[in-house]
């Protein structure tokens, strides 16, 4: 049954470990992917290909953060990808995972 | 839809980047079977009898092989009435499994307590019911008699059946545009989600595009309510010819026949939108060599659609940016150029234009599946007769029984 309300979590913590939603594919563009969900039905496009690594590696990734430092992320671009993360987050394309 | 933005910017605007084309489509409609029980007066792909030719099981099941090895995240099925088909709950069922999403459009005919039960508990599956009409009278004199009951019937057994969110979708008409707030009204009753789309001279629409598509004034009653409603109500990007009158509404606001969309049809052509069934816009076969992937990625009416736009007679306009020259299969079956303003253009452009085709004889949608001839017969008829006679004499077409479905 399809749900309307995403199934995210509210707040985005980078501290926190974080994982693509297994309901989510993503499909690698040249501008950087298409990520859809299938449960809310949404599609979202991530507008780089960092952000696309970092999407990718938040499940191998201790944090967030790490994620982004992982894909290269400088220091002083952290805030921009974590808001990135936040809105993806917000609709429920990433959720937290249990730390391992 | 969701923009999210990361610092270094692409080097092109996300829509100058599908204005190029991408690998595979971001959606694309599958239209299963020429077969409607319906016989709508817009329809689009002009349904009505099954075409001989149609895909086979087996051969529909190698082309969800293909979607899925292109990563196509979700389909649009239609039609004609897709479940007519009698493998239409196997195909739906292997799409799914082949991670291949489903959303499909009917005319509700064919949703019993049963089928919506089953719908409710699928992840996978989506589900668009057509309406053209918030009462009968409006509904029923597009979609034939007995129609809105069918309709509001199978809204009824959904909602009965705990399926939440499925869509109400509905094309925007001269007669029912007055009637959003009631659409609206509808879709909360049986918690829908509202679905408006804009109609095309396209198929059998463009024997009743004069009669049907909303006024000057209606488009800007249109434009403001679905600014008031926002993401809340889908359009599926159809109005963004509306955009030229200031902001752009939610979505990608561009022309993706052939550059995130496309249709293939019953018996495997592939078209750059389900609004432009025509030879003009016909870019191949899914059973030719290469299938389906070939004709999308390298056929050359496709390359074509996907090299930059001029913007022709309406690069000067300032509203350009925003409208892209508005919709191409609009202008097409219309007898306009396609370089040049929509016949809707909310500036104003196009009705000069739409003047200037005068009694010229504008493309005829292709192919035609109607149940029963319409309009001028035989093509010398065509010829001798002005496209748009004055229909005072005539039947009207409103007054024609039945209605079909469109796919999108």
């Amino acid at each position: 049954m399809p749900p309307t309300v995403p199934t995210g979590t509210t707040d985005f913590d980078p501290s926190l470990p974080w994982a693509l939603h297994p309901q989510v594919s993503l499909r690698p563009e040249s501008f950087g992917a298409l990520a859809y969900h299938f449960g809310t039905r949404r599609l979202s496009f991530l507008k780089s290909p960092t952000l696309l690594a970092v999407v990718s590696s938040l499940a191998t990734q201790p944090t967030g953060r790490d994620a982004c430092t992982a894909a290269g992320v400088a220091a002083d671009e952290l805030p921009t990808y974590e808001r990135a993360l936040a809105t993806l987050a917000e609709s429920g394309m990433i959720c937290e995972r249990s730390a391992s | 839809m969701t923009l999210v933005a990361a610092e270094r910017p692409t080097p092109l605007r996300l829509v100058d980047q599908f204005q190029l084309g991408l690998d595979a489509p971001i959606c694309l409609t599958w239209e299963l079977t020429y077969a409607c029980n319906l016989a709508c007066v817009h329809c689009l792909s002009s349904s009505g009898r099954r075409d001989p030719n149609e895909l086979s099981t087996a051969e529909c099941k190698r082309l969800i092989d293909e979607f899925e090895r292109m990563q196509i995240f979700y389909v649009n099925i239609g039609g004609g009435e897709p479940t007519i088909r009698s493998d239409f709950w196997e195909l739906v069922d292997y799409a799914t499994a082949h991670h291949v999403g489903v959303k499909f459009s009917t005319n509700g005919s064919r949703i019993t307590p049963e089928v919506a039960q089953r719908l409710a508990s699928s992840d996978y599956v989506d589900v668009q019911i057509s309406l053209d009409g918030a009462t009968p009278e409006v509904n029923d004199a597009v979609r034939g008699a007995g129609s809105f009951d069918t309709a509001v019937r199978a809204m009824e057994r959904m909602a009965a059946a705990g399926f939440v969110g499925f869509k109400l979708s509905v094309v925007i008409t001269r007669q029912n545009v007055s009637q959003l707030d009631a659409f609206q009204a509808l879709a909360d009753r049986y918690r829908a989600q509202l679905r408006l789309t804009r109609l095309r001279p396209s198929g059998r629409g463009a024997d009743v595009w004069d009669e049907l598509h909303p006024t000057a004034e209606q488009q800007r009653t249109l434009y403001e309510w679905l600014l008031a409603h926002g993401e809340q109500v889908l359009t599926g990007d159809s109005f963004f010819h509306l955009a030229g009158y200031g902001e752009s509404l939610p979505g990608l606001n561009l022309c993706g026949a052939g550059r995130v969309v496309c249709l293939v049809d019953p018996v495997g052509d592939v078209y750059a939108c389900p609004f432009a069934i025509h030879d003009e816009f016909l870019a191949g076969n899914v059973r030719s060599p290469g299938g389906f992937d070939r004709v999308w990625k390298s056929s050359a009416l496709f390359c074509d659609l996907r090299r930059p736009e001029t913007g022709g007679a309406c690069a000067s306009c300032g509203s350009y940016d925003a409208c892209r020259g508005g919709c191409m299969a609009a202008k097409f079956f219309t007898g306009l150029p396609l370089d040049g303003p929509d016949p809707e253009c909310v500036l104003g452009h196009g009705e000069p234009r739409l003047a200037a085709v005068g009694d010229t004889i504008p493309p005829r949608p292709s192919p035609d599946h109607s149940r029963r001839p319409r309009g001028p017969a035989a093509p010398v008829a065509v010829a001798l007769l002005p496209r748009r006679p004055n229909r005072a004499g005539d039947e009207h077409p409103l007054a024609a029984a039945g209605a079909a479905h469109h796919p999108h």
